[in-house]
């Protein structure tokens, strides 16, 4: 435990990744769900990261893949609030159970 | 201990904490307030891991750009100051042993795994050989994936107009 390497990096995406599922498990609210989802895509950025450092330094493409994956990720979230707030418009309400008329 | 180990183990906790905080928290403005803190600790991660570009870019697009997105939507949508509803006790439960489970096993392939370094001679992220690879034409460039991008996100940011107008009746 004398040096970071890529295990202690590893083991904080992996925790920050199932942090992310348990939210979007249990919440109930389409905001708060948005948010978890991008828990777990900040953890996987951090994953490209570790792995571009310590397995591939002679390389630049994690850095290349994160820089598209936030840009996607900024794009995702715009369009899921826009979403959410036509929603409420319609609906009144941001919670999952009240948006069930294509259940069926 | 250096103070390198430190400031490692402060981030970890900076990152970790925010993030149970922001999926447990009941109210909802804090929640968001909570998933910034742990933002900026990623960001805090690339800068320690001399990732200084991407860091940068951490902190512009998504502590600068997402997370207020986010805020002005609670305030435009929710009551912020209210709880939320407490989830029911049957669905924490297994989605909290669902999700423990699934992290212990990840932990115990990491843990048991044998990562192989690639052997050549490092190359220096900064912003110049950044920039070059990604806007270069040549074998390893990424100038496709650069303006599929933009034209996603030309695309997205239509549909936001789209989705979000309102359409008023003829008079």
């Amino acid at each position: 435990m004398n040096e970071i390497g890529l295990t202690h990096i590893l083991v904080i995406s992996t925790s920050l990744f199932f942090i992310g599922v348990y939210g979007f498990l249990t919440r109930r609210n389409m905001i708060t769900m948005l948010m978890a989802v991008e828990l777990i895509l900040n953890s996987v950025n951090i994953n490209f990261v570790a792995f571009n450092k310590f397995l591939y330094p002679d390389k630049l493409d994690g850095v290349f893949f994160i820089i598209f994956n936030i840009a996607i990720a900024a794009a995702e979230a715009a369009v899921a609030i826009a979403i959410i707030i036509n929603l409420y418009r319609s609906h009144k309400s941001i919670d999952i159970s009240d948006a069930d008329e294509m259940k069926y | 201990m250096s103070a390198s180990i430190v400031i490692f183990y402060i981030l970890a906790a900076v990152i970790i904490g925010g993030g149970l905080l922001a999926v447990t928290e009941r109210k909802i403005f804090r929640s968001a307030v909570y998933l910034l803190f742990s933002l900026i600790g990623i960001a805090g991660l690339y800068f320690y891991l001399n990732y200084e570009f991407l860091g940068a870019v951490q902190i512009v697009v998504y502590v600068g750009g997402i997370v207020v997105l986010i805020i002005f939507s609670i305030f435009l949508t929710a009551e912020s100051g209210d709880d939320m509803k407490k989830p029911n006790l049957w669905r924490v439960t297994f989605s909290g042993l669902a999700t423990l489970f699934a992290c212990l096993l990840v932990l115990w392939l990491i843990q048991g795994h044998l990562f192989v370094s690639n052997t050549g001679t490092a190359l220096e992220p900064n912003v110049r050989n950044i920039g070059r690879q990604m806007l270069s034409t040549a074998e390893h460039g990424y100038i496709l994936p650069f303006e599929v991008v933009s034209i996603l996100l030309l695309a997205a940011m239509i549909g936001c107009i789209v989705i979000a107008m309102k359409i008023k009746p003829k008079t």
